[in-house]
């Protein structure tokens, strides 16, 4: 059964396998099996509970406002940053003369931490001191409380989310651009296509497969990335800001309520498989693979 | 081969019982602690402890800058639960009925052996020990600890035809002398505002001072019950949403705790409500003449406490005890109390520290200094109960929810003080 060749593979194996189940697999299970007890507090003994945990999760009106924020949120970056990237790729593989340049201002916002552009960006929004309304008030406008209006401090997280996600996603289109052949784009010239008749029968369903790369990474870091929320809103005001990430954090290290927290882990899990999954099947079949 | 193995061997164990002996004649300690106020004070953190270390050879104390408040309770607790737990940690004075919950930390009064430290004990202002008192012992010794203070600007009082050395000290004093501080530029929009009261990062604190102003107080000693819905307590919140709204001294809505000091610096706004550990920095980065007062009063004066307190891990070997219990007397002892107080703007623990030449000489010099301490006797305990996180939460979500207008305060009040009682039913 175990020939020598197999016995070896699994040898190689073991080493990434060790790592990937002592850091994905079983922390999974783990927070499964966590969600379905509930104990007093973390040196409690815990007891089984069954869907207890669930029932008190439909009733928080918290994470309804979080799951519909989360929602609002991937709608509002992942399309927009995308749609940048597309441009800034178009634009950037095209000859103009100060490329090198454009590529590095597209891509500095990538390289820089999270933390750090959050704290930049929190004097940029700052309502009294901060740049943007500084220069609206040049121009006579008085400028709103971007991170403290209920109403656009989501947009404001958004804005700055794409500043930053867009050149990322610059790059694998860039690199998928100059894979593509001339001779595509030669034989459309000689028939006369339109710039725009190029770009949408012949380069965006040659990206595709880049596209669904790119799709899945943007909506995981809808979710994942929470880190600009420490800094710029801690979830508010009044949760308006609040994403599904940052709540499990405060659940689980402010309120000190592992049992609860594993209960909103595993509907943020379940939420993100069943996006990757759905992409995976139905985009795939519209997908031309060479 | 063999005779190798053999030595290797031999130096190894001679290696491992050399370290071990080596490490039973210093004690380490770890210690996690906060910096919630800005400021380079994580230098004088490590300067004391080098002090603490140059007296006490025999003992290393690892000092560690954790963040704010909260990270530095994730950074101690993840490190309980690990292989290298921290011995000690500065963390929020609030933090002890969760702390106990989670049976982490020791009373103090189980590692006071003799007269002269239970004097020690006993030398605190009472009003620091409100939050580290649980069950009649004390979880909790006040270290980096702050009243709320109003700074105010000296120049723009000056300018407004107010006097300087005379700040607002009745509600209505503070809103119709803002409303003389709040200038407008040409486009009618304001340029200067009156004064500014932060309503975001610790919302619960600020909402604190206005309802001790109005003879309330939000919980009971033991954690157990929250009095949000009092009607003292929502006219309270009412008049903080009518100093934006109606009298417009302040920004309606959110006010950004971050960037509140920058504000002030540079002028936006004539008054700050602030902790006094910003006290330092706003000195040494003032370009106008500012003064530090009493927050104004209703009913009675009044500003919660704040601030970290030093606690003591039951996780750690009697020996690691001993010396841990060793260093948070020496980094509360007055001298060295001073000697934060001075660098930072937080205050002396301990009357004892006010009779340092340090902070005497420096109260005559910089009378601001001394406001905190002179408020204590107004001061109330910051909120504090089980399921501290929580409560809070609800509590910050209400304040927000009423000053951005999506609620009224009563609405807002009610619907938190249900929630709270409902998750603090079973304490």
């Amino acid at each position: 059964m175990l020939s020598r060749f197999n016995l070896k593979a699994w040898l190689l194996l073991l080493p990434a396998l060790s790592f990937l189940i002592a850091f994905t697999h079983w922390p999974t299970l783990k927070t499964i099996w966590r969600s379905f007890t509930w104990a007093k507090s973390d040196v409690a003994p815990s007891k089984f509970v069954g869907v207890e945990n669930y029932q008190i999760l439909l009733d928080d009106p918290i994470f309804w406002k979080v799951i519909e924020n989360n929602f609002w949120y991937a709608l509002g970056t992942v399309p927009t940053s995308i749609a940048l990237a597309i441009i800034m790729a178009l634009w950037v593989n095209s000859k103009i003369n100060c490329t090198s340049l454009l590529r590095l201002a597209f891509f500095t916002p990538t390289i820089l931490p999270m933390i750090t552009v959050a704290n930049i960006w929190l004097f940029f929004y700052s309502p009294n001191i901060g740049l943007f309304n500084q220069l609206l008030g040049m121009v006579g406008i008085i400028g709103p409380n971007w991170l403290g209006d209920p109403d656009i401090a989501l947009s404001s997280l958004m804005v700055m989310t794409v500043w930053k996600e867009a050149g990322f996603f610059m790059i694998f289109y860039l690199a998928a651009l100059q894979t593509l052949s001339l001779d595509l784009f030669d034989a459309a010239k000689l028939e006369g296509a339109s710039a725009w008749r190029i770009f949408r029968k012949i380069t965006f369903p040659l990206l595709m497969p880049t596209t669904l790369f790119v799709l899945i990474n943007a909506i995981l870091n809808a979710f994942k990335l929470v880190d600009h929320l420490f800094i710029l809103t801690k979830g508010g005001p009044n949760n308006e800001s609040n994403l599904l990430l940052y709540y499990i954090y405060e659940t689980a290290f402010s309120f000190l309520d592992s049992y609860y927290a594993a209960t909103l882990t595993v509907v943020m899990l379940a939420t993100l498989a069943l996006i990757a999954l759905v992409q995976i099947f139905v985009l795939d079949r519209r997908i031309h693979y060479r | 081969m063999k005779i190798l193995t053999k030595c290797l061997s031999t130096v190894g164990i001679a290696s491992i019982l050399g370290l071990s002996g080596a490490a039973s004649a210093a004690t380490d300690l770890t210690m996690y602690y906060p910096v919630a106020v800005g400021g380079s004070l994580t230098k004088v953190v490590d300067g004391m402890v080098d002090k603490f270390e140059a007296e006490n050879p025999d003992i290393n104390v690892n000092a560690i800058y954790a963040g704010n408040y909260n990270d530095a309770r994730v950074k101690a607790l993840a490190a309980l639960q690990s292989g290298s737990p921290a011995q000690l940690s500065v963390m929020f004075s609030i933090d002890i009925h969760a702390l106990r919950n989670l049976e982490a930390i020791v009373a103090f009064d189980d590692l006071v052996s003799n007269d002269s430290e239970r004097q020690w004990l006993n030398s605190f202002y009472p009003a620091l020990m409100e939050n580290g008192k649980a069950d009649g012992k004390t979880w909790g010794i006040p270290f980096q600890r702050s009243t709320i203070v109003m700074y105010y600007n000296k120049d723009m009082f000056r300018a407004a035809g107010l006097d300087p050395e005379k700040p607002p000290t009745p509600w209505e004093e503070f809103a119709s002398m803002g409303k003389k501080l709040v200038k407008k530029d040409s486009n009618g929009s304001v340029k200067q505002w009156g004064a500014m009261i932060p309503s975001t990062g610790y919302p619960y604190w600020m909402f604190g001072a206005l309802t001790k102003q109005n003879s309330e107080v939000l919980m009971n000693q033991e954690g157990t019950e929250t009095y949000f819905d009092k009607p003292g307590v929502v006219a309270a919140l009412e008049y903080w949403q009518d100093l934006g709204n109606k009298h417009g001294i302040m920004p309606k809505g959110m006010i950004e705790w971050g960037t509140l000091r920058q504000n002030f610096l540079d002028q936006t706004t004539a008054i700050m409500w602030h902790s006094t550990g910003n006290l330092t920095t706003v000195k040494n980065k003032a370009s106008f003449d500012f003064g530090v007062a009493k927050l104004p009063g209703n009913k009675e004066l009044g500003s919660p406490t704040g601030g970290g307190n030093f606690y003591i891990f039951k996780k750690s070997s009697a020996k690691e005890k001993k010396a841990a219990f060793k260093f948070v007397k020496f980094m509360t002892s007055p001298e060295q109390s001073a000697h934060w107080s001075k660098s930072t703007g937080y205050m002396g623990v301990g009357p004892g520290a006010y009779e340092t030449e340090t902070l005497k000489a420096y109260v005559k010099t910089f009378p601001p200094a001394a406001v905190a301490r002179d408020q204590l006797t107004h001061a109330t305990a910051e909120l504090s109960t089980h399921e501290a996180g929580r409560v809070r939460k609800y509590l910050d979500d209400a304040i927000q929810a009423a000053l951005t207008g999506q609620l009224s305060a009563k609405e807002a009040l009610t619907d938190a003080q249900k929630q709270a009682k409902s998750i603090l039913r079973r304490y």
